[in-house]
């Protein structure tokens, strides 16, 4: 049965390619795009069966399809690895995406590029399954730059509104920036280890570096830089909201499943280099914290359902790069799960909620939806307090209760860590509990024109149940991840409380965050109103709305000095000195052309002083 | 007979071509352009004559007699050429044919 493993992203490679070469009807095409996924996860749970049922003896299955080159040394092969983490990765990943392609299925019909759009999303599951099974840093990189790709083409795919394209090139670009880092990463890499395969990677630098050695602190730097990227953190988030370009559907891909839990699972696989580099894990820790702060904080201010669910994403792969800075490896994954569920939940409901108002974004237009989208509210709601955390009944409280008490009793983890981790629950709850009061009660302000199919409803219950349920396997989990992710929940590091402690404190803070959105959002507006009305709060208000006013200096350092000297460099020295050549022959070529006068005797004349300026020459020379 | 010295035949030819050559910058009438062409040719034969007799060689007599097939064959072009383009244009201006100019 584990041989099947190449057909887990054989199938939406090929179902891509398929789709983007025939010309199909729309039916067709939703069949193909759709059963292609479902086919890979199928296979993907049958593989993962046998995988846990005859586990294989070195606790890992590693699938040679056939070697990719063979330069001077670098031998990768194009060869599937699955582990248990990326088994967890790979069964989330296809069964999230499936439901995604079911709703869009629906969510997309009457659209002029109805199959261009599955080719894409199959092109993009592909991708990342191809990313999550590599088992080089090679084969890796080629599905991270493929995912790259994808989300360039699906944030642009209503390429008709050049807002849309500047939002699909600057998450290409942005990213981009990360990804070179990553590549100098690999570089060094296969400089000084020889080999690009990870696990043997892990090996060799378990064996030659020391811990805080200077080749493993500039290799873990250098693949946190193409992570960082990726997963949209503090200095390179700024693309994702902006993503919101594209349609919802891809939104919950690249969200929930696809993209931007890349860079959380490249950290995860290579996490011995970390362990090699404290400084390094310490900066992801760091980087995790802060952005999960900022991006609380933004999304506090938004008026757009979907940038909410945006900064929402950010702050929670936030989370997840605490957990990792922390040592707390599992706690990542099994947020990323938590999190792959009810943020495709959010995004797909949201996308029920714009649809049904006509394409309204602004939340402030919106209300009183509860009763008119029942199914939409009811699943919202529930990944929304999955989101917030709701302690004791949702996935989401009992993945982040994990982080945040793995970032105070795990091996980095630290007192301040524990509390900026608090301090995002407050906000979370806070902002979470804004959109859906402001979406769902309140007066109706805008009229429904659209009720949603069964092929947009059925994946929003389903994953409102995974919501749920995703929560309590998580003992399981831990055990199951804590064999290759050197994991051991028993041990904690000098703490002065316990995990229900911790527990117990979370559920509080989520609490207060909740009870202060239901004062500010739906009994006392006019506070809010008024807070914002304020000269300090107005200011803070604009200034976390622009996301800490991070695109505007980024437009200040680099977009303007790169396009002034673009157009100082346009009349380059070496370019001048062509144009003249070429100005040089024009003015030749017209003072020729003068010459042709069409008149025979001008012409006679001509000949005969040349024909004396040579005899002269000849006579006195 | 006395020989005529050489350089009073070059200097007629030279006369001769010089004369011709300003018929031809000159004149606007193709025939007479023509005609210029001709004394313009008889200059150069003039030159060649009194040449072959300076040194006593029958081979200026021959060129000249070469330079006046020539010229009875390009007459008879010429004129060919003058009366196709009478036919069209109904004038010899010579400075109204400048379809050619680049």
């Amino acid at each position: 049965m584990l041989r099947l493993l190449w057909l887990v992203p054989f199938i939406p490679l090929a179902s891509a390619l398929a789709l983007a070469i025939l010309r199909l009807s729309q039916k067709a095409v939703a069949w193909i795009g759709t059963c292609s996924i479902a086919a890979s996860s199928l296979i993907s749970l049958l593989v993962s069966i046998s995988f846990v049922t005859t586990p294989p003896v070195s606790g890992a299955y590693t699938q040679v399809l056939w070697r990719w080159f063979d330069v001077n040394g670098l031998r990768p092969e194009i060869a599937l690895y699955l582990d248990p983490l990326s088994l967890i990765m790979m069964l989330v990943v296809g069964f999230v995406s499936f439901l995604i392609h079911l709703y869009s299925t629906e969510f997309m019909s009457g659209d002029d590029g109805y199959g261009r759009f599955f080719a894409y999303m199959n092109l993009f599951v592909g991708c990342m399954l191809t990313l999550i099974l590599a088992d080089n840093l090679l084969l890796l990189y080629l599905g991270w730059e493929g995912v790259g790709l994808c989300s360039y083409l699906l944030i642009g795919f209503w390429y008709r509104d050049p807002t849309n394209g500047r939002a699909g090139r600057k998450a290409f670009i942005v990213t981009r920036v990360g990804d070179t880092a990553m590549v100098i990463g690999l570089f060094l890499l296969f400089h000084e280890l020889g080999t690009l395969n990870i696990q043997n990677l892990m090996h060799r630098a378990a064996l030659q570096w020391s811990i805080g050695s200077t080749g493993a602190l500039a290799a873990a730097f250098l693949l946190l830089g193409g992570a960082v990227g990726k997963s949209a953190q503090l200095p390179l988030q700024t693309w994702l909201p902006d993503a919101m370009a594209g349609p919802t559907p891809v939104s919950a891909l690249i969200h929930a499943a696809t993209m931007v839990t890349a860079g959380v699972y490249l950290i995860a696989r290579t996490h011995v280099i970390y362990s090699l580099a404290p400084q390094a894990q310490f900066t992801v820790a760091v980087i995790g914290a802060s952005t999960l702060l900022m991006a609380g904080f933004s999304a506090l201010t938004q008026h757009d359902l979907k940038r909410v669910l945006a900064y929402s994403t950010i702050s929670q792969i936030g989370y997840m790069f605490l957990a990792l800075g922390v040592g707390a490896w599992p706690a990542a994954i099994f947020h990323f799960m938590t999190h792959a569920f009810f943020k495709a939940l959010l995004f797909l409901g949201a996308g029920i909620v714009i649809e049904s108002l006509d394409g309204e974004h602004d939340i402030f237009r919106m209300g009183g939806l509860r009763k008119e989208l029942p199914v939409a509210f009811w699943t919202f709601l529930i990944a929304g307090c999955s989101l917030a955390g709701l302690p004791l009944i949702t996935a989401g409280a009992y993945s982040k209760g994990w982080i945040i008490w793995g970032a105070y009793s795990a091996a980095n983890g630290s007192a301040g860590l524990w509390v900026v981790a608090l301090g995002g629950v407050f906000l979370t709850a806070l902002y979470t509990f804004r959109m859906i009061f402001l979406v769902f009660f309140g007066q109706k302000k805008s009229q429904v024109t659209r009720m949603p199919g069964p092929a947009m409803v059925v994946p929003c219950i389903i994953l409102a149940f995974l919501s749920i349920a995703g929560g309590y396997v998580k003992t399981p989990f831990s055990n199951y991840l804590g064999t290759v992710l050197h994991w051991d929940s028993t041990v904690t590091h000098g703490v002065s409380f316990d995990e229900n402690t911790s527990e117990a404190i979370t559920a509080l803070v989520f609490l207060l965050g909740a009870s202060l959105a239901y004062m500010l959002f739906l009994r006392r507006r006019q506070w809010a109103a008024s807070m914002v009305s304020r000269p300090i709060g107005n200011l803070l208000h604009r200034f976390w709305m622009s996301d800490w006013a991070m695109d505007w200096l980024y437009d200040r350092i680099f977009v303007r000095p790169v396009v002034w000297i673009a157009r100082v460099g346009k009349g380059d020295l070496v370019d001048a000195f062509y144009a003249g050549v070429g100005r040089l022959n024009e003015i030749a070529w017209r003072g020729m052309s003068q010459t042709q006068s069409g008149r025979l005797r001008w012409y006679a004349a001509a000949i005969a002083a040349g024909a004396i300026v040579l005899i002269g020459v000849v006579m006195f020379s | 007979m006395t020989a005529i010295p050489m350089a009073d035949g070059l200097i007629l030819g030279g006369i001769l071509f010089a004369l011709g050559l300003a018929g031809v910058l000159l004149r606007r009438n193709l025939l007479l352009i023509l005609v210029s062409i001709e004394i313009m040719l008889n200059g150069a034969g003039v030159a060649f004559v009194a040449a072959g007799s300076r040194w006593g060689q029958a081979d200026g007599q021959v060129m000249f007699l070469f330079i006046l097939a020539a010229a009875a064959a390009e007459v008879a072009v010429g004129l060919a050429l003058l009366l196709t383009y009478f036919h069209h244009r109904q004038s010899l201006d010579a400075d109204s044919i400048k379809e050619m100019r680049g």
